[in-house]
């Protein structure tokens, strides 16, 4: 009971702080006199989200599409090198100065790449979403397969188990929670990979929508684009939360006892 | 010095159950002992690292392990006990030397091991059901069946064993829900689970208060007495290896030999009294003695060294 009621009481203040920045927003527009080609106030954008609905849902479409298949393809490459390097020592040196070295470069910068050799359009922003989230999630595959405990590893080779035994019974399981941890974080990061080539090179997607607008300083639709990815954005971490805590509760077993 | 402790007196509480239990003990050591002894160190040494920062851990040692013996390793820390207990399980190479487990040289042995850690490692996605079983999962011939018999024939199994060791129904419970003596005994049965021929233990109760521990040796010692197991353990505790162990090796301080190699001869069921009486606490003081002279050997002058 009492762990409900607090829950309650969490979950009712953030509700509370969010439509409290809107309302502010929107007031603090209203008494400036903020013109709305600045910053238009909420209303007028969700106004416009409704009035150019129609126009927005393909776009909307688009870049949901080129982020989820830019993502899988990261989330699939990343589990496999992430494996490869963190069940073997001389992979991981080999391999790591590499890794940190792609990770280290500006994705955006590799979008006009990626157009010279697909042209523009919807395979560039797939392979930028792609490539954006691949690091986050090796790193912590890796790091979920190579600290399993030295003692398990033991007991597990006493009992003649293979590689792939101990791989897919004992770290495969174990690198769970960091894979879902990195999953949340690359959703993110995919959004970002898309909406950014749509911009410099598509003429589909919000980010190219977004860009059309503004050169016709349509700005509450520009806003109305922000809040589709935002809405996309958190619509996606809330899956990969939930998946989460079912695959990986063992792992969060204070917020277990709670409930 | 080892035949004046052979010929410690059973304490007079156990006096009964001595001759009932002793009698047939020594028939089966007697058998073994005619064959080919079940572990065989034949001049094994250890050394880790290469050129200048190389360590030896092990200079030659010797050592026969009987079939079905209880064999405790005490010695000061870092002096090789551990790596004994690695090499037998297979999971060190000796720098030179041989290993034979079985009969046969080390990798080539087809025997089953079970081994548990202070550390209980206990994976904490699986119930403490799926944690005992995992070896049924991993280890021939069970492996082949597991599909067909975890549910039916394989869960009875564990069962027994849990109920064995004082956790009936505790096999839905997760390991983060148990103390840390539950969470040890729910290691032993994951290192007895798959029947091994070979038991290792390496400071098993280590981390548990002293009740608890010494429960935890009753335990043992019933599932010792009921499998009849070779087992080899590694302690810091002289009690705990007077009260569970048949031999108890001394180890010198690295790089590691062993200084002294005497049975304990106390008759079994042995009780947690029995570990007060004068004997035993004669037995304790003499181990206790040679672990501080060899800690001594080197153990001041490098600290002097420091």
């Amino acid at each position: 009971m009492d762990g409900l009621s607090d829950l309650i009481r969490r979950k009712s203040a953030s509700i509370a702080l969010i439509i409290g920045v809107f309302v502010f927003w929107e007031v603090a527009c209203l008494i400036g006199g903020i013109s709305d080609i600045v910053l238009p106030r909420p209303t007028q954008i969700i106004a416009s989200l409704i009035q150019y609905w129609p126009a927005i849902r393909p776009h909307a479409g688009q870049t949901l599409f080129t982020t989820l298949a830019g993502f899988g393809i990261g989330v699939l490459i990343g589990v496999a090198f992430g494996v490869a390097i963190g069940s073997s020592r001389l992979a991981y040196d080999t391999a790591y100065p590499l890794l940190v070295g792609i990770s280290s470069i500006p994705k955006v910068a590799v979008v006009p790449i990626f157009v010279l050799w697909f042209g523009a359009g919807t395979v560039p922003a797939i392979l930028t979403a792609a490539i954006i989230c691949i690091f986050p999630i090796v790193v912590n595959v890796a790091t979920g397969i190579a600290t399993v405990e030295p003692e398990l590893e033991d007991v597990m080779k006493t009992l003649k188990a293979s590689k792939w035994d101990i791989l897919w019974n004992v770290s495969l399981p174990r690198a769970m929670p960091y894979f879902f941890a990195s999953l949340k974080v690359a959703v993110t990061l995919a959004f970002v990979g898309s909406v950014v080539a749509e911009t410099v090179a598509s003429n589909r997607g919000i980010g190219n929508m977004m860009m059309v607008a503004s050169s016709t300083f349509n700005v509450p639709l520009v806003f109305a684009g922000l809040f589709i990815l935002a809405g996309l954005g958190v619509g996606l971490y809330a899956i990969f939360s939930l998946a989460e805590s079912r695959v990986t509760g063992w792992a969060h077993r204070k917020d277990l006892a709670v409930t | 010095m080892t035949l004046a402790l052979a010929k410690v007196a059973p304490p007079p509480d156990d006096g009964m159950a001595a001759q009932e239990t002793g009698s047939p003990e020594t028939d089966g050591a007697a058998r073994v002992s005619s064959a080919r002894p079940f572990i065989e160190f034949e001049k094994v040494t250890v050394r880790f690292g290469k050129g200048d920062k190389q360590v030896q851990a092990l200079s030659e040692t010797s050592l026969a392990i009987a079939e079905g013996d209880f064999v405790a390793l005490v010695g000061p820390s870092g002096c090789g006990k551990s790596t004994l207990l690695k090499l037998v399980g297979d999971l060190l190479k000796p720098s030179t030397g041989h290993v034979f487990v079985g009969g046969r040289e080390l990798g080539a042995t087809p025997i089953r091991i079970g081994m548990a850690y202070q550390n209980p490692t206990l994976l904490p996605w699986m119930n403490i059901r799926d944690n005992v079983m995992l070896p049924l999962k991993i280890v021939p011939p069970f492996r082949s069946e597991f599909s067909a018999k975890r549910k039916t024939e394989f869960r009875d199994r564990v069962e027994a064993l849990l109920a064995q060791v004082g956790l009936a129904g505790f096999g839905d419970k997760f390991p983060w829900q148990l103390s840390g003596g539950m969470m040890q005994r729910a290691n032993l049965c994951r290192a007895l689970i798959h029947e091994p021929d070979l038991l290792l233990l390496d400071e098993p109760f280590g981390a548990l208060d002293q009740f608890t521990r010494e429960e935890l040796w009753q335990i043992m010692q019933d599932l010792w007495m009921s499998k009849k197991t070779t087992v080899l353990l590694v302690t810091h505790d002289l009690r705990e290896a007077g009260f569970l162990a048949n031999r108890i090796c001394v180890m010198s301080a690295r790089p590691g030999r062993i200084l002294d190699d005497s049975p304990v001869a106390f008759a079994r069921p042995r009780g947690i009294d029995m570990t007060y009486e004068a004997e035993f606490v004669a037995l304790n003081q003499r181990l206790r003695s040679l672990i501080v002279a060899a800690r001594g050997g080197t153990g001041i002058v490098q600290a002097g060294g420091h």
